[in-house]
């Protein structure tokens, strides 16, 4: 599909769910709901975006809605690059998974769900990638403290860790 | 009591001593490869499912050199940030560097200045040298060619001190800034890489003639991990992966940045997308950035090395002794950085490994809110299980090998 067909033929096909944002740098974007998201990828894929570029999470918090599903897709003939930003829910995210779609996003999914927890309805296994099985917690979430669950604690007792002389038992 | 036919029983089932037993088919033996298997090039975990020695299936594990770099870099100014985004791909930092400065310089709006923008063109291509060699040095390992090893990395040595003279540091040199470069190319620049380029092509000849029509190394990968075009599009691969399937897509022709546009360069495409084809095109590639280096060796412009603008880039260390303004500039940049346009872009380039590309938003501040990479190892790691299913366990080595994968990247 050529770069400027798209506008048109997605507003003609997607009345509601699908809100076509400003493009400042040269890549078409929308926001999607997570309802309208699969016939939106199906139709894209159809019409020729063959290559599914990247799936990202990012985490706007506090403020609402909180997570957007960043989806790039690129069409390798015609060379059109297109954006979809899916806002799930703040609690409990929930966005369909596309892995049936394009098997790469398969992985990528899997990276969005251990980083943010967004949790991709119907992917085949949907497990932590990139932290141990048993982590509690996603990192990626911005009140997630930067050097994890410890860092309150660390910060509580790293004076006492790093002092060098024994502690004078009286002032005075 | 009843004799029980194995095959009957359900593939996973509690046995009456309550252990969970898990079968796959009969005769399938389940085999785990790595974290530490040095033919993975890293810390790759593969989970083989075969059926005497051909690969039934295969499942990738990664996330082992899991560093967290994305949420590091969301606390580190937008300067900062690129020191920790060089160690994602640590065999080609400065593709990586330039990826994430080129989508800063488009939410701020500056463009570096002639010099600065045939620089990068220029390390950029020297790393890719740099990264294909290593590439290539290991592959032969994997494959038995060991002195490819020793041939290779000496050549990739070569480059890596002219990164050495150049930046100050051999790998991760952080060299790439916004707003242009760290600091002035050296004097003698033009004559170091003048000197390598001389000897490359007899170099590269010497290394091809050691390859190409080797037999063991012609059986090894001849029809070997093939992978057709569709599938390597459905995949996500991209770079030299993908051109080995036969789709000419290469991020530099089909998005031109920087000096690309005006270089006279070929984009080698392969056929079959077999190991053989992934050899050959880096083969090819490294012809092709040694006639990059030459056009922009010859049109390198002299000038200015980085934009003139204060609240962006350091002042010279001579004003900020002499001048008042300056000495603020140059604190102001080194304890706060400078704050970035809101908003979100998205910036591709052709790294070595394929199109490295930087989601970057912004909330307005002197930090970046999110980076997001698409880390084109990770997609072409998670094509591997399409490339092995059905060859033999011998070849998951030459597989994995010419994939290329670098885990600092796939795992960030």
């Amino acid at each position: 599909m050529k770069p400027e067909e798209l506008q048109p033929a997605i507003a003609g096909r997607f009345s509601n769910g699908v809100e076509p944002l400003e493009t400042p740098f040269d890549i078409p974007q929308y926001r999607v709901d997570p309802e309208a998201l699969l016939p939106l990828l199906e139709f894209l894929k159809a019409s020729g975006f063959d290559m599914l570029l990247d799936v990202g999470g990012v985490d706007y918090y506090p403020r609402s809605p909180r997570f957007e599903v960043v989806y790039h897709l690129l069409d390798t003939k015609t060379r059109a690059r297109v954006r979809l930003r899916c806002t799930p829910a703040d609690d409990d995210p929930v966005v369909p998974t596309a892995s049936h779609l394009w098997p790469s996003a398969n992985p990528a999914e899997r990276e969005v769900y251990d980083l943010f927890g967004v949790r991709f309805s119907g992917h085949p296994n949907l497990t932590r990638i990139m932290m141990p099985t048993d982590w509690a917690g996603h990192p990626l979430r911005k009140d997630y403290p930067l050097k994890g669950p410890r860092e309150e604690l660390e910060a509580r007792y790293v004076a006492e860790k790093n002092r060098y002389h024994a502690p004078r038992l009286a002032e005075g | 009591m009843a004799k029980i036919d194995p095959a009957d029983l359900p593939l996973e089932y509690i046995d009456p001593r309550g252990y969970k037993v898990e079968r796959t088919k009969d005769d399938h033996m389940i085999i785990s490869i790595g974290p530490h298997h040095p033919s993975t090039h890293g810390v790759l975990r593969l989970i083989l499912e075969l059926d005497g020695e051909t690969v039934v299936d295969c499942v990738p594990e990664v996330g082992f050199l899991h560093t967290g770099i994305e949420k590091t870099a969301e606390n580190l100014t937008w300067e900062q940030a690129i020191t920790v985004i060089d160690r994602m791909d640590y065999l080609s930092p400065l593709s990586n560097n330039l990826a994430y400065v080129l989508g800063v310089e488009k939410l701020l709006g500056v463009e570096a200045p002639p010099r600065a923008v045939y620089a990068r063109v220029l390390l950029a291509e020297l790393q890719r040298m740099a990264s294909h060699l290593a590439w290539v040095g290991t592959t032969g390992l994997d494959l038995g060619a060991q002195s490819m090893f020793f041939y290779a990395f000496d050549m990739r040595e070569g480059i890596l001190d002219i990164f050495e003279e150049t930046t100050g540091a051999r790998m991760n040199p952080s060299y790439i800034r916004v707003g242009g470069l760290a600091k002035d190319l050296p004097d003698h620049f033009v004559e170091i890489v003048r000197a390598y380029l001389d000897k490359f092509p007899k170099r590269l000849a010497d290394l091809q003639a050691i390859l190409n029509d080797n037999p063991i190394f012609l059986d090894r990968v001849r029809g070997v991990g093939k992978i057709s075009a569709e599938k390597a599009i459905a995949y996500g691969l991209t770079g030299p992966n993908l051109r080995a399937s036969g789709v000419a897509y290469d991020v530099r022709r089909a998005f031109p940045y920087l000096a690309y546009p005006e270089l006279d360069f070929e984009v080698p495409v392969g056929s079959t997308g077999d190991v053989w084809d992934r050899y050959w095109v880096r083969m090819r590639e490294l012809e092709e950035s040694h006639k990059i280096c030459r056009q922009v060796l010859e049109r390198l412009p002299a000038g200015p090395w980085r934009i003139d603008d204060r609240k962006l880039v350091l002042p010279p260390k001579h004003e900020v002794r002499e001048k008042m303004e300056s000495l603020i500039h140059h604190f102001k940049l080194v304890s706060y950085g400078f704050d970035v346009p809101a908003g979100e872009v998205y910036v591709s380039i052709e790294s070595p490994r394929g199109e490295i590309g930087y989601y970057i938003v912004s909330n307005g501040k002197n930090k970046p809110w999110r980076v997001r990479t698409r880390p084109p190892s990770f997609y072409n790691t998670f094509a591997i299980p399409e490339m092995i299913r059905g060859e033999l366990v011998a070849d998951m080595v030459a597989v994995v090998a010419s994939v290329d994968p670098v885990f600092g990247e796939v795992d960030r």
